[in-house]
């Protein structure tokens, strides 16, 4: 990780004309104020898009952010400000504000320097350079044909491209440096089909922390468009979606973006501290049927919810939420982590330097069980099999939670039989996996485009889980009878 | 501490002059490199945030943003750029990546500027900048008389995601190469609260807030604090419900979100890519015939006011939906270009949206409802613009002889858009007024409630 840190220094700091000593003092002079602790994190981040529709690429755009956020802490409370300025008047007029909350607390020195190693997920590659603008043109050029050439009642296609170059540097009154350069890129894919004055759409794509070399790869990009294309025409067919509970068999893969709602939000270590969440204070109890442990796991090479340490420095982990169905652990940050007494999990992410970190998840995913996917259908007399979803959203302090289906069928009989319109899904996180009676051998993990919600902070995030038994989730269709 | 910080604040507001010469030499290096025209915004804000949580400060956030944002067209091709960092040779570097960018993207018909003869001429002044001379000392002060007052609401009310207070002014401006160069400021300061209650083993959690661009609007604080605390302790003990058919009252505070995917639905973007429920529906019947839908940029201090829409285009006022009756689509220069129209000042979204309210109030349409679903909260994403299918999350009350039985929670609302509003019975006086679009509670003859 020197390389990361000798990245860093040469992308941010020497430019600026900043030094180790600056930082020192620019730190002291946080800590001066009895603030407990301080840091700074240093953000250079460079993004590109590209969009393709009506089969041309009509739109392209790029952009630089880069500043440095000023954190002081003193207990429970947080100062914070931040300059999209990296120079030494800025951060000193920074930290003087941050400072401002302290009115109690420990006198502090900065401890000498540490350099902090974390994880090598990724390559500190720069993917806006990956390939050539030439290329990324006839590259979704491509993906535009591939699609149109499936079927001949795909009218619109759009396609949309995108990168982003980070480089970040954290500096920790405790003495810890580090710093992560972090690539990341991103295709998506979206189609609608038109049958008879129908009109239904279809959408696919993915991504992770490389080039976009990835897109070419396995032809991943046309995969995308074949999968967008797919799910518009089964959902040219699709009838009314059942009302009412019902048992569910969720698919592999995205759909684990059940998890990530219902429990995942609800084990975020400030909830937690704070006692504002459903699962607050139940530790060792049985939140799940004993075929369910999940975690949460930022160190998987190259996926789009992984980092090499997080937003305060700390390496990334994985982390055990739920074994065999007991509840087992929060996702930390330092501040919360501190607070509760126990250690990071190394969870602390910021949308950038212009927002604070708080507990966010990386990849969250629940392991594979013991029985075929096959099995599990069988299993069902009447039931919804659902294997596509748009997002989520949760409610942590009552514990509802809800997923919206964009591919589902009727299972009649142990089949899957007819496709139905797209629904709704709601249920109660802290009971919803204690309903999970069958968990299947074939766990997958997202392609790669999650992107999460929380307090106003976007940050990219993972979910994967195996075909999944729930003996009642409440289905939101139209169809009462 | 409130010298330093207030200076910090103070000091960094910069000039309309200074935003509008950045734009100008944007522009000009846009020309210098031979773009045949080009648009630029330059914006600044800065702001003070606060949380009080269980009586103690949580966070003290100073915000402090810059903008700066390019589009260059050579031709028909065209190429966006984008920075934080105002120094001449970030201006450089942003304006020639926006111009590399143009060599790769196609000829595209409709690409352009709006017209030059649709430029706003004089720039009316609508008293959108109230800036609060507010120390963090008295914002700490308010956010925290506005929890107290949840927390000693009611004993049930046992825990907090605190009080908050936010002061926010900022200052955008717009160029293009026709000439034109146009700014504004404008402040926004709010007040909310967010507060869980406890009864048995379940625990609920519910907010309130009140935002305005004067301060002096604001509701007072501890009048937030109460409404979150009353709003969180009359959901607790909520049951499911048997699925079922039923009448639904969307509340005002999210009945706005109901005209919201009506203007989604009408946008341009969606029409000409017939990607909306609502495609061909232009002088067609999409409501009842005594509806009427307003759009009124110019209204004095409200927030969605705004002289000119983000092309440089004069906002104007006009009836969205007259009589039931679709009167006109939301565009900006592009979209309609592509649908062979002219825009309407929309690029951007639109401005100070309204449905003409019934005389009824929440309780004269409960009971004109009867038996039916009072929804007060909605959640998730399941809106499809394609087809007009709605399928989302809800909590609320069940109502029945006109009156509220009992809090309801876990179950889902679902319908077609095109249906609801087909279907729409009556619209209340209880007029939320906190956002860009203003409703009062909306009744619908009949959703698919799923539950039990």
């Amino acid at each position: 990780m020197e390389n990361a840190i000798e990245i860093a220094r040469n992308r941010i700091l020497t430019p600026a004309g900043l030094g180790d000593d600056d930082l020192d003092a620019v730190i002291g002079r946080v800590l001066g104020h009895a603030v407990d602790s301080a840091d700074l994190y240093f953000q250079v981040s460079r993004h590109e898009s590209w969009l393709l529709e009506d089969g041309i690429v009509k739109d392209g755009s790029y952009g630089i952010d880069q500043g440095v956020g000023v954190r002081a802490i003193s207990g429970e409370k947080t100062g914070f400000a931040y300059s999209d300025e990296i120079v030494l008047p800025a951060l000193l007029q920074a930290s003087q504000a941050a400072r401002a909350i302290a009115d109690a607390g420990q006198q502090g020195r900065v401890q000498a320097w540490q350099a902090r190693v974390g994880n090598a997920l990724y390559a500190p590659a720069d993917p806006l350079t990956s390939m050539d603008a030439t290329d990324k043109v006839h590259l979704m050029q491509a993906v535009d044909a591939e699609a149109r050439k499936q079927d001949a009642r795909v009218k619109q296609v759009m396609v949309s491209m995108a990168s982003t170059h980070e480089v970040i540097l954290v500096a920790n009154s405790d003495g810890t440096l580090a710093a992560d350069v972090r690539p990341l890129v991103r295709l998506n894919v979206s189609v609608i089909a038109e049958q008879q004055g129908r009109r239904e759409q279809g959408s696919s794509g993915g991504g992770g922390r490389t080039g976009y070399e990835f897109f070419v790869d396995q032809e991943r990009a046309l995969g995308y468009a074949r999968e967008a294309v797919r799910q518009a025409l089964v959902n040219l067919e699709a009838e009314p979606a059942p009302a009412g509970t019902m048992t569910v068999v969720l698919g592999p893969g995205w759909p684990g973006v059940l998890l990530h709602e219902a429990i995942g939000h609800g084990l975020e270590g400030d909830f937690n501290r704070k006692g504002t969440s459903a699962f607050s204070g139940r530790l060792g109890e049985r939140v799940a049927s004993e075929q369910c442990t999940v975690v949460d796991d930022g160190t998987i090479a190259q996926r789009r919810g992984s980092l090499n340490i997080d937003d305060e420095g700390t390496p990334t982990q994985s982390t055990v939420l739920i074994e065999n169905g007991i509840l087992k652990g929060y996702m930390q940050d330092r501040l919360n982590a501190g607070l509760s007494g126990v250690a990071s999990t190394g969870n602390g992410r910021r949308e950038s330097f212009a927002h604070l970190p708080m507990p966010r998840m990386t990849n969250t995913y629940m392991l594979a069980g013991q029985y075929d996917p096959q099995e599990i259908i069988s299993s069902v007399e009447r039931g919804l099999y659902a294997v596509n979803f748009g997002g989520g959203q949760v409610d942590i302090t009552s514990g509802k939670f809800v997923f919206s289906a964009s591919e589902a069928y009727l299972i009649e009989n142990g089949k899957v039989t007819r496709p139905v319109k797209g629904a709704t899904l709601i249920g109660n996180g802290p009971d919803v996996l204690t309903r999970v009676s069958m968990v299947g051998n074939d766990l997958a993990l997202d392609a790669g485009v999650g992107t999460c919600g929380k307090e106003g902070q976007s940050v990219p995030v993972g979910v994967g889980q195996p075909t999944l038994r729930i003996d009642g989730l409440t289905v939101g269709g139209t169809n009462a009878g | 501490m409130s010298d330093t910080a207030q200076s910090l604040a103070k000091s960094a507001f910069p000039q309309l002059d200074t935003l509008q010469n950045l734009t100008a030499d944007v522009l000009a290096e846009a020309k210098g490199r031979g773009a045949s025209s080009a648009e630029a915004g330059v914006s600044f804000g800065a702001g003070l945030s606060v949380t009080v949580r269980m009586g103690e400060v949580e966070t003290l956030e100073f915000n402090r943003d810059r903008g700066l944002a390019v589009t260059v067209y050579f031709g028909q091709r065209k190429g966006s750029a984008s920075t934080s960092d105002w120094s001449a040779s970030a201006v450089r570097e942003t304006v020639a990546a926006a111009c590399d960018i143009a060599r790769f993207t196609a000829e595209d018909d409709c690409a352009g500027l709006a017209d030059a003869d649709l430029m706003v001429r004089d720039i009316p002044d609508l008293d959108l900048c109230h800036p609060w001379d507010l120390t963090p000392e008295a914002a700490i002060e308010l956010a925290r008389g506005c929890e107290a007052q949840a927390l000693q609401f009611d004993p049930r009310i046992v825990n907090s995601e605190g009080g908050s207070v936010f002061s926010h002014q900022g200052m955008t401006v717009y160029g293009n190469s026709h000439g034109f160069l146009g700014g504004y400021a404008g402040t926004r300061h709010s007040i909310s609260c967010s507060v869980i209650g406890r009864h048995g083993d379940g625990m609920q959690r519910d907010y309130w807030y009140s935002a305005a661009r004067d301060h002096a609007d604001l509701e007072p604080a501890e009048a937030v604090g109460r409404t979150a605390a009353e709003r969180t302790v009359r959901r607790l003990d909520a049951r499911r419900l048997p699925t079922r058919q039923a009448p639904v009252i969307f509340a005002a505070e999210i009945a706005t979100g109901i005209l919201a995917h009506m203007v989604s639905a009408v946008r341009g973007g969606k029409l000409y890519r017939k990607a909306s429920f609502l495609l061909d529906h232009l002088g067609k019947q999409i409501f009842p015939e005594w509806v009427q839908v307003r759009e009124q940029p110019h209204l004095n201090k409200a927030l969605g006011s705004a002289p000119f829409d983000n092309e440089g285009v004069a906002t104007r006022e006009r009836d969205l939906v007259r009589d039931g009756i679709l009167q006109g689509y939301v565009l900006d220069s592009y979209s309609a270009r592509k649908l062979a129209m002219q825009t309407t000042g929309n690029a951007g979204g639109v401005h100070n949206l309204s449905i003409a309210c019934g005389d009824k109030d929440l309780v004269g349409l409960l009971r004109e409802m009867g038996t039916g679903l009072l929804v007060t909260e909605v959640m998730g994403q399941g809106i499809n613009y394609v087809n007009g299918d709605y399928s989302r999350g809800a909590a609320g009350f069940w109502v029945e002889g006109g009156e509220i039985q009992y809090p309801v929670e876990e179950i889902t609302i679902a319908g077609n858009m095109a249906d609801m509003f087909r279907k729409l019975v009556a619209v209340g006086s209880d007029v939320d007024q906190r956002g860009n679009i203003r409703s009062g509670s909306l009744l619908i003859e009949q959703m698919t409630i799923a539950g039990e």
